[in-house]
């Protein structure tokens, strides 16, 4: 089958990829400007790195964002996992479907209306905006993502295997903590890693359900940008390519040992 | 018997996930659709829904998606395509990916930069002879930026159709006498569909509801369904009239599904 790209083919390639990297290093060059605009390149500097450093404000910001991914991530997982486990142990397949439907009205659904809908169920709820109602719906926007990771490989698993773990005398507890999590364990850190990402990634929903005093980095970077250009922004985009770059090294080295199960439609 | 009470036990978050942030929000965003701005019941949301202002805002919103879809595919399908042909492949295609994995935010802001008035792009203009134009709040933009932001989602699921087909069917073919293009359109294209079916879905139902990109980009001169909901939920606190325009487009969202969805192998 092997037959060589012509070179036109090869043009055509290598133009997709300049174009889709050329915005972010469009950013990442223009962080280091002394010009202080994203036009007229006027000197090195690292200026706008210090004053970020420096912008308490930002950094509190940046904390919030990571503290929401981690414990939304470690939770999410937890109910995921344990959905997925629940969802397997049906026996009709039209109740399975069922589920396995609602579980995917997340996934599917247009960002604004997540947010909508969140904003009207934590208002009726009397939930405060701020972090909890933020905190909850990453939560619960990303258990959909969870299951549909850790399923394939729970139904990878021969059920022979916890029979014969039964049969040698294991508890349901171990069968659960010594066969059934450690062959889904790759499954489990795809699930986590992409909840991570989605996290961090999500704006629209954040923005619906942020109250006034709390705020994500995708919401900070939308009000910054609607006022204009500041290049501390081109320095914090720097700093998360180079975070993403290593995430995606670590989500690569998963994915090898888990075997491609698809990377999930991303919104 | 005791097997259904311990499988219930870690059903438990699961289902109350369910409940809670998949059926609840859509019937509340059902519920709200009959009130008005001052919280009468009516259905006056609906009439208004029904007038031109909303149906023309309907029709463009549309018409913006369609396009962008449509764009988006025209040159996802063949970059999927050649990546498929490309040694390491895997490798490459996860270099397509890592964009879409940079907060979509940061990329919006990047264009801002690149398409504004001294940016890069009316700097080449200039150098070509055409002159500075407005490029950023136009259409232009709005739909370039759009693409750009959909295209790894488009190529992914078309990129897994490509490789899942099994190239002895191309050779045979070519063995057949088929020239190329009909290779491509009798064979190939059919063959892949589904992934083509699933990359217009994944780009389709959120280009409707794109709201930060008609803010950022657009300039508010393009009004999608979601730049609507946003407006009714977070502006104008006419959360009514903002969860008629949801149930639309959650209609229109299933309407989507059922016609790219009938993928055969099931989810």
């Amino acid at each position: 089958m092997g037959n060589k790209l012509s070179p036109i083919s090869k043009a055509f390639l290598v133009l997709i990829f300049l174009i889709l990297y050329a915005p972010i290093f469009f950013l990442v060059f223009y962080s280091f400007n002394s010009g202080g605009t994203m036009y007229d390149f006027k000197g090195f500097t690292m200026e706008w790195y210090k004053e970020l450093f420096q912008d308490t404000r930002l950094l509190i910001i940046v904390l919030n964002t990571l503290v929401i991914a981690l414990l939304s991530a470690l939770i999410s997982t937890i109910i995921g996992v344990m959905g997925a486990i629940g969802i397997r142990s049906f026996t009709s397949s039209k109740s399975k479907n069922t589920v396995l439907s609602l579980n995917n009205v997340l996934i599917v659904s247009p960002d604004v209306i997540i947010g909508a809908s969140f904003l009207i169920l934590f208002t009726m709820a009397g939930i405060k905006l701020g972090f909890y109602s933020v905190l909850l719906s990453h939560i619960a926007f990303s258990i959909p993502i969870v299951v549909l990771l850790v399923l394939p490989k729970l139904q990878e698993m021969s059920p022979t295997l916890i029979d014969a773990a039964r049969d040698l005398g294991a508890s349901r507890w171990d069968v659960l903590t010594k066969v059934i999590l450690p062959y889904i364990l790759p499954g489990i850190f795809a699930g986590f890693f992409m909840a991570l990402t989605y996290s961090l990634d999500d704006f629209a929903v954040t923005f619906f359900v942020t109250g006034n005093g709390f705020s994500t980095l995708s919401v900070e970077i939308y009000s910054l940008a609607r006022r204009g250009i500041s290049l501390n922004i081109n320095a914090l985009s720097t700093l998360l390519f180079v975070v993403t770059l290593l995430l995606v090294v670590v989500y690569y080295f998963i994915t090898q040992r888990v075997r491609q199960t698809g990377m999930g439609g991303k919104r | 018997m005791k097997n259904k009470i311990s499988r219930n036990i870690y059903f438990i978050p699961y289902i109350l996930w369910i409940a809670l942030f998949v059926i609840a929000p859509i019937l509340l965003i059902l519920y709200y659709s009959f009130f008005d701005i001052e919280g009468n019941l009516s259905l006056i949301n609906y009439q208004k829904f029904f007038t031109p202002v909303y149906l023309k805002m309907t029709l463009s919103s549309f018409w913006y998606a369609f396009l962008i879809t449509g764009i988006s595919l025209l040159v996802a399908y063949p970059t999927a395509y050649l990546l498929t042909k490309t040694k390491h492949k895997q490798l490459w295609l996860l270099l397509i990916i890592v964009p879409s994995w940079i907060n979509l935010l940061l990329k919006a802001y990047a264009f801002i930069g690149i398409f504004g008035t001294y940016g890069v792009a009316n700097g080449f203009l200039e150098a070509v002879g055409i002159g500075k134009q407005q490029i950023l709040f136009t259409d232009f933009s709005f739909i370039f930026v759009s693409v750009y932001i959909f295209i790894p989602f488009m190529i992914l699921p078309i990129f897994n159709a490509l490789d899942k087909m099994n190239p002895t069917l191309v050779d045979a073919a070519n063995d057949l006498g088929a020239s190329r293009w009909m290779t491509f359109r009798r064979v190939i294209f059919p063959l892949t569909l589904d992934g083509v079916k699933t990359g217009c879905q994944v780009v389709f139902i959120p280009a409707l509801s794109l709201f930060m990109l008609t803010r950022l980009i657009a300039g508010n001169r393009v009004i999608t369904l979601g730049t609507a909901i946003e407006q009714h939920f977070l502006v104008t606190q006419d959360w009514g009239m903002g969860s008629t325009i949801a149930v639309f487009l959650i209609i229109i969202m299933f309407l989507i599904m059922f016609v790219t969805g009938n993928r055969k192998q099931g989810v």
